[in-house]
């Protein structure tokens, strides 16, 4: 059938709130307005205000009462609107979410699921654009999820609500209106592994999330002079699929990791040590990255297109590695 | 809403007639703005302040030149009484580097340090600590300046709100609180979001002096803000506004305003600020017609300069993206 990424996300909310009646959603204009991205539209009317909770602008309180929600039996679905505002809420998603668990000698988990929309591209300036998925990546204890495809968008959520333990679900806001084909049954996903969206054996384009159609793009340009690229996928940016990683390297011996987020201090940079760990001795060439400039970013187009990574930056990337060694 | 009548005439005419014109400025630029906003010369978020224009007009019109001005991403019309030129605030929005922020923050982040315009800001209640701080400053300092913070009433369910009162007042810190109250933050009506929705009785409650007052009437405001600014200056800490006010279009470009009814619109339009205090003056006989009809030609002469003005920027080179990242050493 036909949908949309807003519409297979909205799909999934609504098989799980069927499903389930410990479900329910919470959010900044997730009921009346429909949602900031319009991802909830209609779930109010069908679900009623105790299960679509609209709830003040307070992303530090409801986010831990999401997570006292959790601990107190329910399954809720906590909407940031976006990244940005999620550090409003750093505390209570790294010093609670993330640690009660281990703290507690394993006595307390959180099931709970946080849905944010992150990236650039629409020229929302600095204060609603960034990339920071990286950065959750990085806290152990989190589970980090970057849907790409409509499958994924429609089969994640519903596999992070059977998560005994906190997921965040970064959705970029430039795909929500990509629209497709999706099987009339499409369900549940997996949320461990990587996937390979295109097969090729010349270079392997580690990527996730908003970035992967940019990739897909890169690649159909690069088989056009004859390189085959890989292009993986990476879905889960933690716990981190190193034999995915491995295996594309091991079969291309050449890697290039696109990644919307900075270089420095990054998870390309994450990624790009674990291959260098793990299969040096496969690689013909360095690893390359092609990443966001480390700048804020911008509100002019053409800045803030020269700050993204783009068709022509994944090339000229390929073209380094390739070019390089034997 | 409160008051039933229309805003009350100044004693002096003409400066309710200079007050009139400065809200106008604010509305055909605003209108401007959603004009090329659908031409797609403006791009990203776009919130424009049509219907609330007594506010910033009232309480702008007592601040002195080295006050400070803290606002939100509903902010052209703080920028553009404050004094920051409106081709410059075009500009940005146009994305060129003529504009007050050379295209870098756009709509939602227009900044200039000439004014002591301090944003701009599109994080809900981001500004609110920077006023505090600001504030902080010129109490170590010694100086006698006031900083004047806009905020939405939605911010005030933000943690930072809660936490720059007490600062403020704990401190004793010369902050003037403005919070527009237009009832709605984005779809979530005020009283959806606030269990106690007497807001300046929030405010007392940290013990900042707190009043109400009609955001339709700029007289009133002007008339409360210089009360509280002389206070302020006066050392007399921070004070809270909650002004009363509506936003007559949508949110932002995008929004398609399913929480509230048209009647509840149309109810309000009829305390439209601009045409109200242009009745009353012109009642009074302290408006004559071809007066009302200069202060609009030079006001749609304005904003035609500053059209003109942004259609003729020019992009930043793009050699220049990592600039200010950093500050530029020996460039200051
Ligand atoms: C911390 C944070 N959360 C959410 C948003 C998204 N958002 C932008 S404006 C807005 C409503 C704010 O309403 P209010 O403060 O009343 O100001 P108004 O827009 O009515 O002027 C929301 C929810 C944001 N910008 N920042």
């Amino acid at each position: 059938m036909k949908t949309t990424y807003r519409e297979a996300i909205r799909a999934a909310m609504r098989e799980a709130l069927l499903g389930d009646e410990r479900v329910f959603l919470m959010g900044e204009d997730v009921g009346r307005y429909g949602g900031c991205f319009a991802v909830s539209l209609g779930l109010l009317e069908e679900f009623g205000p105790e299960r679509i909770r609209d709830t003040p602008l307070s992303e530090s309180g409801f986010v831990g009462a999401g997570i006292g929600a959790a601990l107190g039996g329910m399954r809720p679905i906590v909407e940031i609107m976006t990244v940005n505002f999620s550090l409003l809420a750093l505390d209570q998603l790294v010093n609670n979410a993330a640690t009660l668990l281990h703290m507690s000698g394993g006595q307390f988990n959180v099931p709970v699921v946080f849905r944010l929309t992150t990236g650039a591209g629409r020229q929302l300036a600095a204060q609603h654009s960034h990339s920071l998925e990286g950065w959750y990546a990085h806290i152990p204890g989190l589970r980090i999820l970057t849907p790409a495809t409509l499958e994924d968008a429609r089969g994640m959520l519903g596999t992070a609500l059977e998560d005994p333990d906190p997921v965040l679900i970064f959705e970029h806001g430039s795909l929500y209106n990509v629209p497709g084909e999706i099987a009339d049954d499409a369900g549940l996903v997996n949320i461990d592994k990587a996937a390979v969206r295109r097969a090729g054996a010349d270079v392997a384009l580690i990527t996730y999330g908003g970035t992967l159609p940019v990739v897909l793009e890169s690649a159909d340009r690069l088989a056009a002079e004859g390189i085959e690229a890989e292009v993986v996928d990476l879905r889960v940016l933690r716990p981190l699929d190193d034999a995915a990683l491995l295996a594309a390297v091991a079969k291309t011996h050449r890697a290039v990791v696109v990644d919307e987020g900075w270089r420095s201090g990054s998870l390309s940079a994450e990624i790009s040590a674990r291959i260098t760990e793990q299969a040096f001795f496969d690689l013909d060439a360095p690893v390359g990255r092609v990443c966001s400039a480390e700048v804020p970013v911008p509100y002019a187009r053409h800045l803030e297109l020269a700050a993204l990574p783009s068709v022509e930056r994944v090339v000229e990337a390929v073209h380094k590695v390739v070019g390089a060694g034997g | 809403m409160n008051g039933d009548a229309g805003p009350r005439v100044a004693a002096d005419p003409a400066h309710a007639r200079e007050l009139l014109r400065q809200m106008l400025r604010v509305r055909r630029f605003e209108e401007k703005c959603v004009e090329l906003y659908s031409a797609t010369k403006i791009r990203g978020f776009m919130h424009v302040y049509i219907g609330e224009e007594a506010v910033a007009a009232g309480v702008l019109s007592t601040l002195a030149p080295d006050d400070a001005v803290v606002a939100t991403y509903r902010e052209h019309g703080h920028a553009l009484l404050r004094g920051v030129d409106p081709g410059a605030i075009l500009a940005e929005m146009y994305g060129y580097q003529e504009g007050c922020c050379r295209g870098r923050g756009g709509s939602m982040h227009l900044f200039d340090a000439g004014t002591r315009f301090y944003g701009g800001n599109a994080i809900v209640a981001g500004g609110l600590p920077l006023a505090v701080g600001l504030a902080l400053a010129d109490k170590m300092a010694g100086r006698s300046r006031v900083t004047a913070c806009f905020f939405g009433e939605g911010a005030v369910a933000e943690g930072e709100f809660h936490e720059s009162m007490n600062l403020a007042a704990l401190w004793e810190l010369p902050v003037l609180f403005c919070c527009e109250n237009n009832l709605y933050a984005m779809g979530t009506a005020l009283g959806r979001s606030e269990s106690q929705t007497d807001l300046a009785l929030k405010a007392a409650g940290y013990e900042v002096a707190a009043w109400a007052v009609d955001g339709m009437d700029v007289i009133a405001v002007e008339e409360a803000a210089r009360r509280a600014v002389d206070a302020v200056r006066a050392g007399g800490g921070p004070h809270f506004l909650e002004l009363r006010t509506y936003r007559f279009r949508a949110h932002s470009m995008y929004d398609p305003e399913r929480y509230r009814e048209k009647a509840e619109v149309a109810q309000w339009l009829e305390r439209d600020p601009v045409s109200l205090l242009h009745a009353s003056l012109a009642a009074a006989g302290d408006l004559p017609d071809t007066e009302w009809e200069r202060v609009q030609r030079a006001v749609d002469a304005e904003v035609q300069a500053a059209v003109d003005f942004a259609e003729a920027g020019t992009p930043e080179p793009v050699e220049e993206l990592t600039r200010f990242v950093y500050s530029e050493r020996g460039a200051q």
